[in-house]
C-alpha cells in the first residue's frame, strides 16, 4: 500500500521467534501471594492456597490463577535469536519497537500505545512445580489512517506451554505505533 | 452452583468490586514485579497528566479474571478474554468489573457463553471494555 510503514524485511519477521522465556518452577508461595494480592482485601479462592482442601476438590490440588505471571522478577532462561540486533535510537524502543532484536530496522514511528490484549486459554492449568515456556513472535501487521496519521498495529503472540508441552495460554498483545 | 437455565442473553455475572490505591497497587507490584513510577509516585502520575499515581492495567485485567473465577468456581472455565486499556484507575476510585451474556450455544456436553465485559469507575467511565468466552462444564488438566 502507498505510504506503508511495513517493509518487506519487517513482513519477513512474522512468525519468527522474538524471545523465548523459561520460568523457574512455579512455587506454592508465589501462587498464594499472587492470589492474595489480586483478591485483597478479601480471601482468595481456596484452590490457590489450601493444599488439603484443593487435593480433595475438583481442582485436584493447588492451581495458579489464570492470569498468574511465572516470569515476574526473573526467569531461568531467556533466549534470543542468534541475530545481531540493529542499534536504534531510544525513541523507537520507547514506542515499543521489537524488530531490531531480529536485525531489522523498526518503522519510523516514534509514538507507541498499548492497543489491547487477548488471552486464549488452553486446557492445562498452571500448578506448583510447573516450568512454563513462553515463545513470542510477531503474528500480524496492519495499518490504517487515523486522526494521528498512519497508525501501525503490530500483534505479538506469546504462546505459553508447560514442561510436557501442553498449551497453557496464548496472549496476543497489540501495539499501536504512529 | 450456576443454574445453566439462567444463562441467556442479558444475564449479568455477579460483579467484582474493589477500591483502588496503594494498598492493592503495591501488593500487585510486588508479585508482578511491576515497579513503574506512575504506579508508585503521585508526582510521576501528575507529570503524565493524571491527578496522581494510577493503577496498573494488568491489575484491572486480573480483577476481571477474579470476577469470572468467583462466579464459575470449578464449574466452568474462562477460555478467552480480550480488552482495551482505555484509561487507568485513579487512587480512591471504586472499580466495578461486570459481564453480560450476549449469546449462549450448547453442544451435547458443553455450554459456550459469550459475554461483553467491562471495568468501570464510579463515574461510569469504562477503563477496560472487552469480550470473554466461558464454557461449562470445565475440562482441564
Amino acid at each position: 500500500m502507498a505510504g506503508s510503514a511495513v517493509t518487506d524485511e519487517m513482513r519477513s519477521l512474522i512468525g519468527e521467534p522474538l524471545e523465548t522465556l523459561v520460568s523457574y518452577p512455579i512455587d506454592r508461595s508465589d501462587i498464594r501471594r499472587w492470589a492474595l494480592a489480586v483478591h485483597y482485601p478479601e480471601e482468595p479462592p481456596r484452590q490457590f492456597w489450601d493444599e488439603e482442601w484443593s487435593a480433595s476438590s475438583e481442582w485436584g490440588g493447588l492451581v495458579a490463577p489464570d492470569e498468574f505471571n511465572p516470569f515476574a522478577w526473573s526467569v531461568q532462561e531467556r533466549r534470543r535469536p542468534d541475530v545481531a540486533p540493529v542499534e536504534v535510537d531510544r525513541v523507537y524502543l520507547m514506542a515499543g519497537a521489537t524488530e531490531q532484536l531480529l536485525g531489522v530496522a523498526p518503522p519510523d514511528l516514534i509514538h507507541g500505545l498499548n492497543g489491547g490484549i487477548e488471552v486464549i486459554y488452553g486446557d492445562a492449568l498452571m500448578r506448583p512445580g510447573d516450568v512454563i515456556t513462553s515463545t513470542a513472535s510477531i503474528s500480524e501487521y496492519s495499518e490504517r489512517q487515523g486522526r494521528l496519521g498512519l497508525m501501525l498495529f503490530t500483534t505479538t503472540d506469546q504462546r505459553w506451554t508447560n514442561q510436557v508441552g501442553e498449551h497453557v495460554k496464548t496472549q496476543r498483545l497489540t501495539l499501536i505505533r504512529y | 452452583m450456576i443454574d445453566p437455565s439462567v444463562l441467556v442473553a442479558g444475564y449479568e455475572v455477579p460483579p467484582f468490586r474493589r477500591t483502588t490505591g496503594f494498598h492493592n497497587w503495591n501488593r500487585y507490584a510486588a508479585v508482578n514485579s511491576e515497579f513503574v513510577d506512575i504506579h508508585m509516585d503521585d508526582s510521576a502520575g501528575q507529570a503524565a497528566g493524571f491527578p496522581g499515581a494510577v493503577g496498573m492495567g494488568n491489575l484491572t485485567l486480573a480483577w476481571l479474571h477474579a470476577m469470572f473465577r468467583e462466579w464459575l468456581g470449578a464449574q466452568g472455565r474462562l477460555v478467552s478474554l480480550s480488552g482495551q486499556f482505555r484509561s487507568p484507575a485513579l487512587k480512591g476510585d471504586t472499580i466495578t468489573c461486570s459481564a453480560v451474556v450476549t449469546s449462549v450455544s450448547a453442544t451435547d456436553d458443553r455450554t459456550r457463553v459469550e459475554l461483553d465485559v467491562a471495568a468501570k469507575n464510579e463515574r461510569g467511565e469504562t477503563l477496560l471494555p472487552g469480550k470473554a468466552t466461558v464454557v461449562l462444564p470445565r475440562a482441564v488438566r
